[in-house]
């Protein structure tokens, strides 16, 4: 490999973050006029990958070498000085600022005084869009243009400032067809006028049509690197999937009667109607990539976000649009994100587990009876075995399989008749996850139906009746647990067609 | 532009009103007095903008007026130090007071609103302990230096600019070019709008805040010089008092933002001066009882935020459906 300017090297490279090996002893070089496809499922340690070569995570070992030099990066900042910029899926633009203001910001031209020279800032920021073939005003917020041409001026801001290895962290993911052919056209463009590209993506046809070579993270490791012949779709699925599964034990199923019903559903993420029912002591789960629409499916059912069509509970049809009224009807959702949506983290296991049903015991202004909710809290430890056994500590002091069970255990609480999962087990060990998922058994044995959202191809098989696959807020298919293969799933996830 | 542009009308609304209800309204000693104290105010209300704008906010503005404005005379007449010592060390006493402000902000990540509404008890507290609670004023003494804040070109034989509108005129053009044409004031403006985005691009993040609380500072001690100049006496328990609100207020009003990242020097002006003609309106006019100027003033604020708001759901949604 010959090395020139611009050049970065990642050697070794690893990173834990409490009980979880994000990344280990991950190498990577990046050489210009390159496109390096860096692919591999929810949680295999892309995007630690990417954050460490940009400065915003140092790595416990390993290190990164820009121009064969090893090099500490301070941050950001300091990795833009030396030539690598990171565009992250959340664009950092200032959205009240103008196009030019945005594209110079940090680097100003000015005169002695201090004062900022206008002609100067304009023909560069011109010649800026003019690197991206960017043709848009400006003297206009950046609010006021599509997300496609934000991160066409975040890119041009990137290489204004000399970036010579831009980091592109799943740019598409938010874009229109239209918007995607477009910037990665431009990026092939950057790409042969020198410039290293290191793309993320879950979008495997994009892969296939402008990667110079694809390298694959599986759990934190590295496993496969697809030179330009190797890369197809089948040989990347199997690369990220990799490993054998055992086959999903047989269960004695009896369904009863259609407990939920979504018919004809549709929201800003889900442009076709959807229809989909779960019996009685049925579990399905949503399969699919990051935005997919899941997590968007399921807060829309419980009343979250708005929606149009019909929730059915039992037959009875979920109104209003509120997630009291879902409560009230024997809907619950354990949420993705327990520590900003599932959990109060400071207060005690008793006043988190007590949460949902404390206005049942509530008397007349609100005013709690002593002892409220204690037995429920007391409930709650006992049947989810929470560790330690006791509800006066902090949650926040629990490890995460304890706090996860704490969420899921103030639902169970209400003893609701469908129960909506957004990722029961991230960022759980092992041994929680199997009694998380031997309770959520359990439950759907007494009748509960349960629908789970899950990135976990493992959970997924093993947990499920059913599989429906998402991509883009759209069904791509509903398969029987027991017929399918994770290559199956992930073709569908990935927007393909089945095989 | 176009925000500027509501509250100006707004604001020439009221004055119409209140000249056709009340013709002592446009006498020229009415005119040069709301000139004089929308001078003042206005003053305040760039410092209290400059750190609004960083997403930030003064609560202490009032009583750093209430300390500088009570230790000037106090300095002068009890313990009889020169005015060209007691007034440049009391500015950049403010000065410091801002900076501190700016450290605890930025360096300790304390909260803006707590930072400053310690700083609102604290100074208030001094001054009331240095003054034990008694009046101070220049008597004879310092009348050059009242000229600052009493003095008057004369145009007509009634009617002269104020002085602190003269003062107003070099702050507001000096700070609205450094605003809009110096690398610090693009600086302050996308730290307010994206901080992240900021640090990000290498600005030096916390210089240019603690540059914002420390000009606040500054400018709340120069208007309570003026103002002290002006009334000529200061009582330590109410000099000043809800200053900040003023300040804030007309800050508001003149299209800075809450959340940052939004502001113009013009907009301040007309926010103030706006303020201070409903403060003349609510006395000149009879029908409205002096009482309630408080809840007249609250009001026309919440509207304006209310409008703020409505106006950026609009752009948002716009921008969504591109």
């Amino acid at each position: 490999m010959n090395r020139t300017i611009g050049l970065i090297e990642a050697r070794d490279l690893s990173k834990r973050f409490g009980g979880v090996q994000a990344l280990d002893a991950v190498s990577l070089a990046v050489e210009p006029g390159q496109i390096i496809a860096v692919i591999g499922e929810n949680g295999a340690g892309k995007s630690t990958l990417v954050k460490i070569l940009c400065g915003v995570y140092h790595p416990d070992c390993g290190e990164v070498r820009i121009a064969g030099k090893s090099i500490r990066l301070q941050g950001p900042a300091d990795a833009l000085a030396h030539g690598i910029a990171r565009i992250p899926q959340e664009l950092e633009l200032c959205d009240t600022m103008t196009v030019a203001q945005n594209l110079l910001l940090g680097r100003e031209p000015i005169d002695r005084y201090g004062i900022i020279d206008e002609s100067s800032s304009r023909q560069q920021a011109r010649s800026a869009l003019e690197n991206v073939s960017l043709d848009v005003p400006l003297d206009v917020p950046v609010s006021q243009l599509g997300h496609g041409q934000r991160q066409l001026v975040a890119i041009a801001r990137a290489l204004d400032g000399n970036a010579t290895v831009l980091l592109l962290d799943e740019p598409t993911a938010t874009l229109s067809p239209t918007e995607t052919k477009v910037l990665l056209e431009r990026i092939v463009k950057l790409k042969e006028a020198g410039t290293a590209i290191v793309l993320i993506t879950h979008r495997l046809a994009e892969v296939e049509q402008v990667a110079s070579r694809v390298e694959v993270l599986r759990d934190g490791i590295h496993v496969a690197t697809l030179e330009k012949d190797e890369i197809s779709r089948k040989n990347m699925v199997h690369q990220m999937v990799g490993r054998d599964l055992e086959p999903p034990t047989a269960e004695n199923l009896t369904l009863g009667s259609t407990r939920l019903t979504i018919d004809a559903m549709t929201s800003e993420v889900h442009p076709d109607p959807i229809h989909l029912e779960v019996k009685a002591g049925e579990r399905i789960a949503l399969a699919g990539l990051v935005g997919a629409g899941r997590s968007e499916l399921l807060e829309a059912i419980f009343g979250l976000r708005h929606r149009n069509g019909t929730v059915r509970i039992d037959g009875d049809r979920l109104v209003p649009l509120h997630p009291a009224a879902a409560v009230e009807a024997g809907l619950a959702l354990i949420p993705e994100e327990r520590a900003t949506q599932g959990l109060a983290l400071q207060r005690t296991v008793a006043q988190n587990a007590m949460l949902p049903g404390l206005h049942r015991e509530a008397g007349w202004l609100g005013w709690l009876p002593s002892g409220a909710g204690e037995k429920t809290a007391h409930d709650v430890v006992n049947r989810l075995d929470v560790r330690p056994a006791r509800t006066d500590l902090p949650v926040g002091d629990l490890s995460g399989g304890n706090q996860q069970k704490v969420v899921i255990g103030k639902w169970l609480a209400l003893k609701p008749a469908v129960l909506l999962l957004d990722e029961p087990t991230r960022g759980v060990d092992v041994g929680a996850r199997e009694e998380i998922h031997q309770k959520l058994r359990t439950l759907s044995q007494q009748g509960v139906s349960i629908l789970f959202a899950s990135s976990e191809m493992e959970e997924v098989l093993s947990l499920s009746h059913k599989i429906v696959v998402m991509h883009e807020g759209k069904i791509t298919g509903i398969l029987t647990t027991s017929e399918s293969t994770e290559e199956q799933i992930l073709a569908l996830a990935t927007g393909g067609e089945l095989r | 532009m176009k925000k500027v542009l509501g509250i100006f009308s707004v604001l020439v609304t009221v004055a119409l009103v209140t000249a056709i209800i009340s013709p002592a309204f446009l006498s020229s000693y009415n005119i040069e007095n709301l000139l004089r104290r929308s001078a003042l105010f206005g003053i305040i209300g760039i410092g209290a903008s400059l750190v609004i704008i960083t997403g930030g906010i003064d609560l202490s503005i009032g009583s750093v007026i209430c300390l500088i404005g009570c230790l000037t005379p106090w300095l002068i007449t009890v313990i009889g130090i020169s005015p060209w010592i007691v007034v440049p060390s009391l500015l950049v006493l403010a000065t410091g007071l801002g900076l501190t402000h700016g450290f605890l902000v930025t360096r300790l990540k304390l909260q803006p609103f707590l930072v400053t509404l310690c700083g609102l008890f604290v100074y208030r507290g001094i001054t009331r302990g240095i003054l034990a609670d008694s009046t101070v004023g220049f008597g004879t003494s310092g009348s050059e230096l009242r000229s600052l804040g009493t003095g008057r070109i004369p145009i007509t034989d009634s009617f002269g600019l104020p002085a602190p509108l003269l003062i107003l005129a070099v702050v507001a053009l000096v700070t609205s070019f450094g605003l809009r044409r110096t690398i610090w004031g693009r600086h302050l403006l996308a730290i307010g709008s994206n901080e992240t985005a900021a640090r990000h691009c290498g600005i030096d993040v916390n210089r240019v805040k603690i540059g914002a609380y420390a000009l606040c500072g500054l400018l709340a001690g120069l208007g309570g010089l003026l103002f002290v100049l002006d009334t000529g006496s200061a009582q330590p328990s109410n000099f000043g008092n809800f200053y900040e609100l003023y300040a804030i207020a007309a800050a508001v009003l003149g299209g800075c933002s809450l959340r940052g990242g939004e502001g113009t020097v013009i907009g301040v002006l007309i926010g103030a001066t706006l303020v201070q003609v409903l403060r003349n309106a609510i006395v000149l006019i009879d029908e409205i009882p002096d009482s309630i100027e408080f809840a007249v003033i609250g009001g026309i604020i919440l509207l304006a935020v209310i409008a703020d708001e409505a106006v950026r759901r609009a752009v948002a949604r716009r921008s969504n459906e591109d």
